[in-house]
């Protein structure tokens, strides 16, 4: 099997992700954005803030269907592929958006390799506008499929889940959990009183995060049998690749925004961007983006059409996304010079949410061990 | 390249290359070929490379989209599918690589009716070798300050001055010149040629590169003539037709025909397989991750030039048309020499073992296939200049001049 040569971007797609943008150009503008994190200026000092939900864009992203986009046509939803759901995270990322629908697709994704009724029920309520989270990992941050601190007996859950994005938006969360015959995920209400959020502190304006306590929380089995590791095994090319497209967005905005800037900040006479010491930088911007990208659309043309190779693919989006989000993060804030270093620079938003993007599901060093290990 | 996008007609022809390039591969030649077209120097070299490259055009690999009237076989998209074929088939390379990646295109966006049909078809069939006359002793990456003369007498013009770096120059029949017709305009002074490289005022000497190998030359033009009729474009619009020249070197220009040699993807899984074969410190340089790192690094930068390939040519999703196709000679090259910096370091002592050392692993292709990988960053527009030309055409930054 071979992908299409336009990655199966096709008209319905090529259109879906035009109408996302345009809506995003109008709803999500960094002057929007701006208000949303006032009074964050001293996390240093470790008080969790209230996150930034924007339920408006939310309930418009719903009315719109961008939400079903990757769900079923059987759940109620709109039944296309990763190709589609890529386009989507794409222009997320180029907006720095908070928004559930990151988590939705990747739940779309995760619940489509899940075969029972309580997944398919899950990915139908989803389809009516139910927010999900993922809770999947223990505090050691460890990225292996096995790596929760969460234990299940009989129905119920104890322990505590980690770095749960965006957890403050949600209203159920997928635990992943350890019982006596290995890792499942389960379905639990998130404002179950035995479920306890701990909002973090974290670098990143742009996203929420939390460590949640379980002490006897009810939970849904969404696989059994300990079939869950190989659930999340077989989404984890749809996670890396939709993450990898969100920092190819934001890669795009820093590589324009610098040059932008680098167009009308004068000094010596010039335009900063005269001299070759900005200029070249500003280019090796472009060319980081550009690979990420081309490897993201080549990710997500091969877990729609060429499923043996998606993981291969996957890894090398996220390898090349990991390095970009780090790279452009840095030349973005270094070349607007002083500016770029304070709160008021757009760039520091982007580069804070690049830092977080940068290290989801796995950095490049970790992209390049499993990738190596294919081969 | 996906087989449910192709029309009935490309597949044929797809099924086609493949079974002709299988049936007519060419024996080995005695003499090992050099590893690129432009190292080539030994005529036995040349009859064998021009006979192989005038067979694919013959069986239409070559000249496959043009039309008939300029010796092409006016088929419709079925040139990047020969092209495909061809670099995967792992056969000779094409010897007239400047006459088919530059000349072609030049001719196609500037030439005369009379010089496309004059022209065109010996360069497919490699019946007359080209070779580019556009460097200078003194005119290198500032390429618009060539001192090179054109004087205007009667209907034709008198050439003067020297050229560097000119591959192929000792097998050519024709020459990609520019001249300059008027030392007071820098831009608007140059004019382009096609000038016969068979005339009593035209010496061509070898020079000897830091590999030992002499592949390209000066080239010493003493009152050499030019027919006003092989003048490309208007006097003085040099520097425009040269463009033309110069987007098609870099990898953004209307392919005719692949120029054939190891592609990236191959080199690639050589360098896999060596870490794979190399021992060090009781297990495999594979094993080690600090390699292993490294390896798959330029691993993933080698997949995404080829799908940067394939994305330049998607208008929705390219970001511009000039975007992606601008950055291929750059890259190709960088990663390129990464690569070879890797093999060497994989092989350690062993990289110290050059060509003709019995013992030199691969014959000495890794230190050798290294240095050369300088002619990739610095020809036709040092990578320096390549990080202008993005920084300035594609994100409009301000001239460096």
């Amino acid at each position: 099997m071979a992908t299409p040569k336009d990655f199966g971007f096709n008209e319905d797609i090529n259109m879906l992700k035009d109408s996302y943008a345009r809506f995003l150009s109008e709803q999500a503008t960094i002057e929007k954005l701006r208000p949303s994190l006032e009074g964050t200026e001293d996390p240093y000092h470790g008080q969790p803030r209230v996150p930034f939900f924007d339920r408006d864009n939310w309930d418009q992203t719903v009315a719109l269907g961008m939400h079903a986009v990757a769900i079923p046509e059987d759940q109620g939803g709109i039944g296309m592929g990763l190709v589609a759901a890529t386009a989507l995270a794409e222009e997320i990322g180029r907006y720095a958006l908070a928004t559930p629908l990151t988590n939705t697709l990747l739940a779309s994704f995760i619940l489509r390799e899940a075969s029972t009724d309580a997944a398919s029920a899950l990915l139908a309520s989803m389809a009516e506008g139910l927010r999900v989270g993922l809770a999947l990992y223990g505090e050691d941050g460890d990225l292996g499929p096995t790596s929760t601190d969460v234990q299940v007996t009989g129905d119920t859950l104890h322990g505590q889940s980690w770095y749960v994005t965006d957890a403050q938006k949600c209203d159920v969360l997928i635990v992943s959990a350890a019982g006596p015959s290995g890792i499942d995920l389960y379905q639990v209400d998130v404002n179950a009183a035995s479920v306890t959020v701990m909002a973090d502190t974290i670098v990143d304006l742009t996203r929420d995060q939390a460590h949640i306590q379980f002490d006897g929380t009810d939970a849904t089995a969404l696989t059994t049998g300990g079939q869950g590791a190989d659930c999340l095994q077989a989404a984890m090319p749809a996670l890396l690749t939709l993450t990898a497209a969100d920092i190819a967005g934001a890669a795009e905005w820093q590589l324009q925004t610098t040059a932008e800037y680098a167009k009308v900040r004068e000094q010596f006479d010039r335009p900063i961007g005269f001299f070759q010491a900005v200029k070249h930088p500003i280019v090796d911007m472009m060319i980081a983006t550009d690979e990420t990208r081309s490897l993201v659309y080549q990710a997500a043309a091969a877990f729609d059409f060429d499923r043996d190779d998606a993981a291969r693919c996957a890894h090398l989006a996220k390898s090349s996304a990991s390095d970009t989000a780090e790279f452009c993060a840095n030349r973005s804030t270094q070349l607007h010079g002083g500016i770029g270093f304070t709160w008021e620079a757009d760039v520091q938003i982007y580069h804070k949410r690049q830092m977080h993007s940068q290290f989801l599901f796995g950095d490049g060093v970790w992209q390049r061990q499993q990738l190596a290990a294919l081969l | 390249m996906s087989i449910k996008s192709l029309t009935a007609e490309q597949s044929e022809f797809q099924t086609f290359c493949r079974a002709w390039l299988e049936e007519n591969r060419p024996p080995q030649h005695p003499v090992p070929l050099p590893q690129a077209a432009y190292e080539v120097t030994d005529p036995s070299h040349l009859t064998y490379l021009s006979d192989w490259q005038a067979k694919c055009y013959e069986a239409g690999l070559i000249a496959s989209d043009l039309p008939k009237e300029y010796g092409g076989h006016g088929m419709t998209g079925c040139q990047q599918i020969a092209s495909n074929e061809v670099r995967a088939a792992n056969v000779p390379y094409f010897i007239n690589w400047i006459g088919l990646g530059m000349a072609v295109p030049t001719l196609l966006e500037c030439g005369t009716e009379e010089q496309k049909k004059t022209f065109l078809p010996p360069i497919f069939s490699a019946e007359h070798i080209w070779c580019q006359g556009f460097s200078e002793p003194g005119a290198g990456s500032d390429l618009a300050s060539l001192q090179t003369s054109a004087v205007k007498e009667g209907d034709q013009w008198v050439i003067n001055g020297s050229k560097v770096w000119t591959s192929l120059g000792h097998f050519a029949q024709y020459m990609l010149l520019l001249a300059r017709q008027d030392k007071g305009n820098k831009y608007g002074g140059i004019t382009y040629f096609l000038a016969p490289m068979d005339q009593p005022g035209v010496t061509v000497k070898p020079i000897h590169k830091m590999t030992g190998e002499s592949g390209f030359n000066e080239v010493f033009l003493e009152d050499a003539v030019v027919g006003d009729h092989l003048r490309v474009g208007a006097v003085g619009d040099g520097w425009k037709v040269a463009m033309a020249t110069l987007t098609s070197e870099r990898g953004a220009g209307v392919g005719v025909g692949a120029v054939a040699s190891e592609s990236p993807a191959l080199v690639m899984k050589q360098l896999i397989q060596l870490a794979k074969d190399t021992q060090r410190n009781g297990r495999s340089v594979w094993e080690d991750p600090v390699w292993r790192d490294r390896i798959m690094k330029v691993y993933e930068r080698t997949e995404a030039s080829i799908y940067n390939s394939r994305r330049s040519r998607l208008k929705p999703l390219n970001g511009g048309a000039m975007r992606i196709p601008l950055q291929g000679k750059l890259t190709g090259s960088e990663i390129g020499q990464a690569v070879h910096q890797i093999a060497l370091g994989i092989l350690g002592l062993k990289s110290s073992l050059y060509v003709g050392d019995a013992k030199a692993p691969a014959n000495g292709k890794w230190p050798l296939g290294y240095m050369n990988t300088y002619t990739g960053t610095i020809s036709g527009g040092s990578s320096e200049i390549q990080r202008n030309i993005l920084g300035e055409r594609v994100l409009g930054l301000p001239k460096t001049k």
